[in-house]
């Protein structure tokens, strides 16, 4: 998986791009919003337009950005899910659990 | 119909190796016929079982072996059967935890089984001859659209 990262209205976007997957795209996935959040963003929307597969790591790992954003006074978005990855977080009953939009421009004007 | 379609993979316990497995996973799937939609969810179901046997079951040994089998199997070659073998000590799914327990939703792990049961129609474990872990994932092809079928016929 391959993270980019950059700034929007004074928000942090992630753009993830790829499989989010067990030994692949978790840790990436943690060390960047960790990155994120050390480096004293506070608004973080995680693009997942162009993520191709998740497995429950991956979503571990979602779960974990969530916390660790919200334990740091930070609020962290996910927009543009595809359809699989909605399916994936609906199953376990975590779709409601995130802030969700349709798009990058919904998710930062929310902040 | 199912020998051409069939496969056993053995590989060394190394989360990379999953890919491995799904290249060969997706050439069967392929040849089976099934549709994009179920060709994603059984992925994900052998991914989880994979990464389960490596992680769980072989503690990341690179010197331990996960079997990943296929095979169709039934009377009209209407059941997808996969079973993954570990050469780990075994575990009790009785200790599995409810992801979606008030108290679990937010937990980072515990939710692997949980998918494959959701994505597969029917998940057994048990004990592997030597010791290890087996479990044998079912998924019945019928009931499944397959691109190869004309729609009528999907629907009989």
């Amino acid at each position: 998986m391959k993270v980019n990262v950059r700034q929007r209205d004074g928000v942090t976007i992630l753009d993830l791009k790829g499989k989010i997957t067990i030994g692949m795209g978790d840790v990436a996935l943690r060390n960047a919003v960790q990155d994120a959040i050390n480096g004293g963003a506070t608004k973080v929307v995680i693009n997942l337009k162009d993520v191709t597969t998740i497995d429950s790591s991956g979503v571990g790992e979602l779960v974990s950005a969530f916390t660790t954003a919200t334990n740091r006074g930070a609020k962290l978005s996910l927009a543009n899910l595809p359809s699989k990855v909605t399916d994936i977080l609906q199953i376990t009953q975590l779709i409601t659990v995130f802030d969700v939009y349709d798009s990058e421009d919904e998710a930062v004007r929310s902040f | 119909m199912s020998d051409e379609k069939s496969f056993h993979l053995a590989i060394g316990s190394r989360f990379e190796n999953i890919e491995l497995v799904q290249l060969v996973l997706k050439d069967s799937l392929d040849q089976l016929g099934l549709d994009d939609d179920n060709r994603h969810w059984v992925d994900v179901a052998v991914r989880e079982a994979v990464a389960n046997a490596i992680k769980h079951g072989n503690l990341q040994d690179p010197a331990k072996q996960v079997h990943v089998d296929l095979t169709v199997e039934g009377n009209e070659d209407d059941w997808l059967v996969i079973r993954v073998q570990d050469e780990g000590k075994g575990f009790d799914p009785a200790d599995l935890e409810d992801p979606l327990a008030p108290e679990n939703l937010l937990k980072p792990n515990g939710r692997g089984i949980f998918y494959m049961k959701s994505f597969m129609d029917d998940i057994q474990y048990g004990l592997r001859p030597g010791g290890g872990t087996l479990v044998t994932m079912r998924k019945r092809l019928t009931r499944l659209a397959r691109h190869d079928q004309p729609e009528r016929e999907r629907q009989a």
